[in-house]
């Protein structure tokens, strides 16, 4: 199949305005006999579902937690980009979409994303319109702070809680709709399948979590607003419920899944303290505008350390080692993620990794506090220090600061086209669901940015030139294809009821997780990959042995909602380890070994690895087929990224 | 450390439920509250038994699912969600019991697990500013001053766990629906519908079975964001002046 990416003709500024004169449009009569599901209700999902309910399409918005405002898009910290240049320091809609595809490692399409900047300026003034309180300046108007990866300031923000602030507007508008009666909520609800008749996406089969019942809807086209996989890794800054499943359902089903082993490894998060540890916690990117990092010179010291023998406040200066400042002395400690994450790893890999476990680096605050005085960086960071100190113990105004790097974001996902749709007609991903816009390597403060972008600004267009192209003619539920997948679904459960082995789910999922760490994670070989690809499929096949999965199916049952989700995050892990085989190069968040600079940095291959992978579900047991979509740079030219 | 914890176990809405006892060891101090009760959970699992449900999601203290009121205080002796207490909290040799939320509005639906969605119900009746999307004002057009702002930020805080349901002899919701009352009442963008925001969210809270209010501040002892009771002052001057002027009698 080729991949038809829909990018408009034309000049690379008016290839949106052009497209949206070009769709075709549902009349306002006629919206009301359309129905549209949305799964999901994080930024993506919320916006998206408010949004269409608003033009007068009946949807059905469905989410696995009690409530839609749990969505995990909730806990997003820093802010949201937008090239509203109210800071006049030379930002622009070019410069958006610029920092970003070289924030991407130039693996994005330039056509999704300069329209992705062109919408951001909408989000803001849409959020504000909803009651979102934005930081502001004592003029009354809009404050920003600046992010890395640019050189203006472009970033909106609402204190530490930027994600909580766009989710709850974005979940008012989604209220406000459900109260008007064109939206219906499901909560607890987990779509377990996607239903296709006739080639195209017509509705879901979900569990209900709490009386678990098995049920179909049907609609007349399906967004999946799911969010990332991440969890894949078990230790990662996403909320334990995120999971692969619908996605994961939708790629069996038929929809390509795009760059899944592109992963987002953030450099500042608290460390894993123990086996106990069941997530990791994000410490903002901005503290390392004022926190220095380092570990100690050699080993010796930090094995003393370790140990207890010495305390960290003792060693000299000249013994420690600042590496990011040694390494890359105009950009220092606010190098890039995928950089900063990358040296962590080398110096604890050396053995001058600190903590009991050895798999962390100091990020001190000691001379700032010196300069500036405590009272200046508890103002900045004051709520940073506290959850630090809540959670490990630790004050970091006396002692520094101990980070490591941790699974963040997944910048693959399902393939899309420029309208948001999978290769599954009238099936959309939306938000982290979909691979679009960030190519290798997302910059901070633009998750939120398209999510948002997505589900309020996309999508009403986008959707409406498929539904007015097909009948608005309804489906039952109980059709032929409905009641197979119901079926299949209730098969699966059973399966995983009766299998009744010795080892818990999390056993599976924390096994898994250590082999993506360790060989799909920071830093990939072709050894690496090949030695996980065979032992996840020895875990696999474990898992469906020998998983003691308790209780039953109609019931509220956390074990059984944790083995449906693990058992497709086996699947996926493989296809993550195929993908990364078959890059044979480094960029953005994905490093091999085999292709670095003599200096160690990532070396791209851009004249054998300019495309989007695309990968097709053949069927069980089978190794899957790699597509390829071209990346045209018409506008923006290919250098490699140097932060000497 | 070792414990013995007293959890509360149902099997869903209709079982009357009652408490068992677990003894759980080699915790450390490390461990958050839920991390801790994971290792129950792999103990149980691994014995056969089932697991103690309770609700959980992003671990960071924002998402507002988790909650557990814990020797007789919703999350626990901290002011901070379950999620973000620590076992360093506790010491060797302690009892801990573990009961879910205790509202009429809040049904249990098994062991720990309980049913919010009067919350959304209540959210649902007023808790937005009528917009849709497109057709706004630039964000700038719209001033409002940094105090204001701020306030309005104190008050949208609130991650809708529940705490201050569960910590008030009345079971009263007012410090959850005067939060949001409040963000809009401060922001122009809520003037509009400020009146009839106010008599809705009300009649529905009240509809939902929550009680009264009685001013003993326990809501804002045990809220994790630390929502302010003054949020029920404004409140309730916001619903007087709505219910004296209002248009719909």
């Amino acid at each position: 199949m080729i991949l038809d990416s829909k990018i408009p003709e034309g000049p690379l500024a008016e290839k949106w305005t052009n497209h949206k004169f070009n769709v075709k449009l549902v009349n306002p009569a006629n919206k009301r006999k359309y129905d549209v599901i949305v799964v999901g209700t994080g930024l993506a999902g919320a916006s998206a579902a408010a949004s269409l309910a608003e033009l007068g399409y009946n949807v059905k918005a469905f989410c696995f937690q009690d409530s839609p405002r749990r969505a995990h898009s909730i806990a997003a910290q820093g802010g949201i980009n937008a090239a509203k240049n109210y800071q006049n320091d030379g930002d622009s809609v070019y410069r958006l979409f610029y920092d970003t595809i070289k924030g991407g490692d130039y693996r994005a399409r330039e056509g999704n994303v300069y329209r992705l900047a062109q919408v951001s300026v909408n989000i803001i003034d849409q959020c504000v319109a909803q009651g979102v309180p934005f930081a502001r300046e004592y003029g009354g108007l809009l404050a920003n702070r600046s992010f890395g990866g640019a050189q203006v300031s472009r970033t909106f923000y609402a204190k530490g809680q930027t994600g909580q602030q766009l989710l709850l507007g974005a979940y008012s508008a989604l209220s406000r709709q459900v109260a008007n009666g064109k939206v219906k909520l499901y909560p607890r609800t987990e779509m377990m399948d996607v239903v296709t008749v006739d080639g195209k996406a017509r509705g879901i089969v979900t569990r209900n979590l709490v009386t678990g019942a098995i049920e179909s809807h049907s609609a007349h086209a399906v967004l999946l607003c799911t969010g990332g996989y991440g969890n894949v890794f078990f230790l990662s800054t996403n909320a334990m419920g995120s999971n692969v499943t619908a996605a994961w359902r939708a790629h069996k089903k038929g929809a390509y899944f795009a760059n899944p082993s592109f992963t987002q490894i953030h450099p500042t998060c608290i460390p894993v303290s123990g086996d106990h540890q069941s997530k990791l916690t994000l410490m903002s990117e901005s503290l390392r505008n004022d926190g220095r990092v380092w570990v100690p010179a050699t080993k010796e010291i930090s094995e003393k350390l370790r140990k207890g023998q010495i305390k960290v406040n003792d060693i000299k200066e000249e013994d420690r080692d600042y590496f990011l400042e040694r390494k890359y002395p105009s950009f220092g400690n606010l190098v890039p993620r995928d950089v900063a994450s990358r040296n962590a790893k080398y110096v604890c890999d050396e053995g001058r990794g600190v903590n009991e476990t050895g798999e962390a680096v100091f990020l001190d605050f000691r001379d700032a506090i010196k300069r500036d005085g405590e009272d200046t960086i508890k103002a900045k960071y004051g709520n940073l220090f506290d959850m630090y100190q809540q959670i490990t113990g630790d004050n970091p105004y006396q002692v520094p600061m101990m980070i490591y790097p941790a699974v963040h974001y997944t910048m693959g996902g399902l393939w899309v086209d420029y309208n948001l749709m999978t290769t599954i007609p009238g099936l959309y991903a939306l938000g982290e669901a979909n691979f679009s816009d960030h190519g290798a390597n997302r910059l901070g403060a633009s998750a939120l940015m398209q999510g948002l972008a997505d589900g309020y600004f996309v999508i009403p267009y986008t959707i409406g030139d498929y539904l007015a192209q097909n009948s608005n003619e309804r489906i039952s539920p109980d059709h032929p294809e409905f009641k197979k997948a119901e079926v299949e679904v209730s098969e699966r459960i059973e399966k995983l009821l009766s299998i009744k082995g010795e080892k818990t789910v999390d056993f599976f999922h924390k096994k898994l997780g250590k082999i993506m760490w360790d060989y799909c994670g920071m830093a990939r070989s072709e050894e690496g990959l090949t030695k996980a690809k065979a032992m996840i499929k020895e875990l696999k096949k474990e898992f469906w042995s020998n998983v003691n999965v308790l209780g039953g199916n109609e019931e509220l049952n956390q074990s059984l909602e944790k083995a449906n989700r693990v058992a497709d995050f086996l699947e996926l892990g493989e296809l993550m380890v195929d993908d990364a085989l078959s890059r044979n190069e480094s960029c953005g968040g994905h490093f091999r070994e085999e292709y670095q600079t003599p200096e160690g940095e990532a070396l791209r291959d851009d004249e054998n690895f300019a495309f989007v992978s695309a990968w097709k579900f053949l069927g069980e047991g089978q190794e899957e087929e790699l597509n390829k979509e071209p990346l045209e740079f018409e506008n923006v030219k290919l250098t490699q990224r140097s932060y000497k | 450390m070792n414990l013995t914890l007293k959890v509360w176990r149902q099997k869903n809405t209709a079982d009357q439920g009652g408490f068992k006892e677990y003894k759980i060891s080699g915790i450390s101090e490390d461990m958050s509250f839920l991390e801790m009760l994971d290792v129950l959970n792999e103990d149980l699992s691994t014995k056969g038994e089932d697991p103690v449900h309770f609700d959980h999601d992003c671990r960071e203290g924002i998402c507002g699912m988790c909650s557990l009121y814990i020797d007789g205080k919703p999350h626990g002796p901290q002011q901070t969600t379950t999620c973000q207490l620590h076992m360093r909290s506790f010491s060797d040799g302690d009892v801990i019991t573990i009961e879910p939320w205790r509202a009429k509005a809040f049904p249990v639906l098994k062991d720990l697990v309980v049913n919010r969605s009067a919350f959304d119900r209540i959210i649902q009746a007023g808790g937005y500013v009528s917009v849709n999307t497109g057709g706004v004002p630039d964000a700038n057009e719209i001033p409002i001053p940094k105090s204001i702002a701020d306030l309005a930020m104190d008050a949208a805080q609130c991650i809708g766990c529940g705490a201050c349901v569960a910590a008030c002899k009345n079971a009263s919701a007012m410090l959850f629906t005067s939060a949001k009352i409040s963000q809009l009442a401060l922001l122009p963008q809520g003037q509009v519908e400020r009146k009839i925001r106010a008599e809705k969210m009300v009649a529905q809270m009240d509809a939902e079975g929550f009680g009264a209010c009685t001013n003993t501040g326990a809501c804002e002892a045990e809220c994790p964001k630390g929502i302010s009771i003054t949020n029920i002052a404004r409140m309730n001057r916001e619903y007087f002046s709505a219910v004296v002027s209002s248009d719909s009698v």
